[in-house]
């Protein structure tokens, strides 16, 4: 595929995860999507050519594309998410490949957070286990708003559309009960290459029975522009810029990324959590005033009148503002050793700022077999995804996790170590 | 109702992202340090900093660890570019490290101070006690940096762990250090090398002239094309000769290979980038070819 600088100045970034086992082909599968898109490069396919004939693979091996480490590479094991991009004529691709087995909640949750889009992997032969439901409902807490159910394998079933089927059937209620909006099931063979980026030799006779998109078609069109929350303005102070020069002897800025809505000079602001009022003097870049900004876009902001604001502040719309809260109560991932038992202090991260917080009550932890709530734990173990009310030192400007992803997602940090241990998602505030 | 455009291409989002780190770190840090080569991925750096802090100054240094093998054309725009923009340069010397026998310089026609920059680097770490250094690292330039962090801890000896990394969520970032550990932070991390050309060809970015097609002694080592330089030693067979080159990376004249190229304007080069069949590194740096997880085993023991 050969692609014209001209044309990908100007392409979209999709964001997505991966997640599946080792034994469901999913580096295979990564590694058919980089290099049937041609982004494998001579040296690297030399590289795991050399590897494949050591190890005795008798094929070309494109599961080692993706190894990183060399105690990966020793123990045939992956231990960390790895970021990985590639780029087609119509998208730009940065995906997130989250080990399945090995603290696979942690990982998934990690490469989850950011993503457009999650591609679930199962194997055709053994269909939906309880892997695939984890692996879905983790895209579901963590909002997010594309799903794609790689059925790879395919081959080894004969191309069955039956089988296939009785497996999108079952998706189906998984998807439902979970509240998924938009799943995409796609019947393929990582290691043949059917249905990944092409068709595949030999398709149109062993799966003639698909007429829906390859998985890098589907990638490449779903609609993410969407997504982006251009409703509720939300944008957090993070870099207060003040010259002091001779030229820019009164300026003050406010540096940050817009978190919701679209921004441009003239728009009321309330500034959170002190309540005070003002509006848009301006909405710049480098290249000087912006006609407007939008979510994700970094920014700066200057107000019409000179308020005490600094980093922490939230600016919004003064009409729908998020609430001030000194309650919470989110679905947390824990992501440490150490069990999270009830009253126990830690560190808010939210948006730009920093709170202390007490986590009052372990609410419920989900059992992570059958996917429902079992009411007040003693304590939280690695992994454990719960509903958990937190009581904050100072207030946080906040909306719920569904509403605003940017804006309703907090970590946790233990002050003894200043280990990120936990991940938060916004059910409802108190103030 | 306004028409938005909601579409943000990938270098919006990519440029968006980097400055939000930027800026995270001048926030979270209490001494943060940006380090410069004079590289296409530090000169992006450069101005991704000029996005997130305009019209005020940086609220960092530059600085630079500089070999003693730079390729002058490179330590020239480095002293201008840093001047323009009225920052702050500061120069770490490998050669000093040498005369305070700090480290020993290797001998022979392979002979690189590659390696060397990494106790230069912790020194002046050390010496300034910077706690962060932001750097212009990507993670497709090689597969142990696809799994690094964009916030990229040490500990007091300058090392990674990659198997103690903390999770990073959102674009919520915990830049809180251990006693004695200072964090490297690559807000390009997402970015490939196609993107940073990109970019540079987007706002119209000056670069050193040697990363477009010149005529330039040179000669063939390994399959690879080194400058005709006073600090390589040339071998008995490696006759020199003069064709059109440029330089992909800019790293130390001992370890940057040239490839032969005919692109002498932005245009040329992204064309050239985009339907290049070899990686980077692969094509151009001597320092990952030595083993199979050369670069694994350099960020281990403090390298960048």
């Amino acid at each position: 595929m050969s692609v014209t600088s001209s044309e990908l100045m100007a392409t979209e970034l999709l964001r997505l995860v991966t997640a599946g086992s080792v034994d469901d082909g999913k580096s295979t599968l990564i590694g058919r999507l980089l290099y049937d898109t041609k982004q494998i490069l001579a040296d690297q396919l030399e590289h795991i050519e050399e590897t494949s004939q050591r190890r005795g693979d008798g094929y070309v091996n494109l599961a080692l594309l993706t190894d990183g480490l060399r105690a990966e590479r020793e123990q045939g094991i992956t231990i960390d998410v790895a970021y990985r991009s590639f780029v087609t004529a119509r998208r730009r691709f940065q995906l997130a490949d989250a080990p399945g087995h090995v603290q696979y909640t942690r990982n998934m949750v990690t490469g989850a957070s950011t993503a457009d889009l999650a591609i679930i992997l199962l194997d055709a032969r053994k269909g939906v286990v309880e892997q695939t439901r984890r692996h879905s409902y983790i895209a579901a807490i963590l909002g997010i708003p594309h799903v794609v159910v790689a059925v790879n394998k395919m081959d080894l079933v004969d191309f069955s559309e039956e089988r296939y089927r009785a497996i999108e059937q079952e998706l189906r209620e998984t998807s439902e009960r979970l509240e998924l909006r938009d799943v995409r099931v796609i019947p393929m063979s990582a290691l043949r290459g059917d249905n990944v980026v092409e068709r595949g030799e030999g398709m149109p006779q062993s799966m003639a029975w698909y007429d829906g998109p390859t998985l890098l078609e589907h990638l490449e069109t779903v609609e993410i522009a969407g997504d982006r929350d251009l409703a509720h303005r939300r944008f957090p102070v993070q870099w207060v810029i003040r010259p002091i020069s001779d030229s820019h002897h009164d300026y003050r800025g406010y540096g940050g990324q817009v978190a919701g809505g679209v921004w441009a000079a003239g728009d009321d602001v309330v500034v959170l959590p002190s309540g005070r009022r003002s509006r848009v003097a301006a909405v710049e870049s480098l290249d000087g005033p912006l006609d407007l900004a939008v979510a994700g876009m970094s920014v700066t902001i200057r107000l019409e009148d000179a308020l005490d604001v600094s980093r922490g502040d939230m600016l919004a719309d003064p009409m729908e503002s998020p609430t001030v809260a000194r309650e919470l109560e989110a679905t947390v991932c824990w992501m440490a050793e150490r069990p999270l038992e009830p009253r126990t202090r830690l560190v808010v991260k939210h948006t730009t700022r920093t709170v202390r917080a007490i986590a009052d009550e372990l609410l419920s932890v989900v059992d992570i077999h059958t996917l429902e709530d079992q009411p007040s734990p003693e304590r939280l173990e690695l992994n454990d995804v719960a509903r958990v009310r937190f009581r904050l030192a100072e207030p946080l400007a906040v909306d719920s996790y569904a509403e605003n992803r940017a804006t309703g997602a907090f970590i946790l940090i233990d002050e003894s170590t200043n280990d990120t241990v936990g991940a938060g998602m916004i059910l409802s505030a108190m103030s | 109702m306004i028409q938005v455009p909601v579409h943000l291409s990938h270098l919006d989002e990519l440029e968006a992202e980097a400055v939000h780190i930027v800026r995270e770190v001048a926030a979270e840090l209490e001494r943060p340090v940006l380090l410069f080569s004079g590289g296409k991925d530090s000169i992006v750096l450069l101005r991704l900093a000029e996005k997130a802090f305009r019209p005020g100054k940086f609220p960092f240094p530059v600085m630079h660890v500089d070999t003693g093998h730079n390729f002058p054309e490179v330590l020239e725009y480095r002293d201008r570019r840093v001047a323009e923009l009225g920052e702050t340069l500061l120069v770490a010397s490998v050669q000093e490290s040498i005369d305070n026998g700090r480290v020993v310089e290797e001998t022979g026609p392979r002979a690189s101070r590659n390696q060397l920059q990494t106790t230069t680097l912790l020194d002046a770490i050390e010496q300034h006690r910077f706690d962060a250094a932001i750097g212009g690292a990507r993670r497709d330039e090689e597969r142990a940096r696809a799994k690094e962090r964009i916030f990229s801890f040490r500990d007091d000896f300058g090392q990674w762990n990659p198997r103690a990394q903390r999770p990073e969520l959102w674009n919520l970032y915990n830049g809180r250090l251990r006693r004695g550990e200072q964090v490297r932070v690559f807000p390009i991390s997402n970015w490939t090398e196609l993107d940073v050309w990109q970019y540079i060809a987007r706002e119209n970015l000056e670069l050193p002239p040697i990363y477009f097609a010149h005529e330039r002694e040179v000669f063939r080592r390994d399959g690879m094309l080194y400058a005709v330089s006073e600090f390589v030693e040339r071998q008995d067979d490696e006759d020199p000769f003069t064709v059109s080159v440029r330089f992909r990376t800019v790293g130390d004249m001992s370890c940057t290979g040239a490839v032969a190229s005919e692109a002498r304007s932005l245009e040329d080069v992204v064309a050239e980038i985009a339907a290049t069949r070899v990686t980077e590194r692969g094509e151009t740096r001597a320092d990952d070819r030595a083993s199979e997880a050369a670069m694994e085993d350099r960020k281990r023991v403090g390298y960048f």
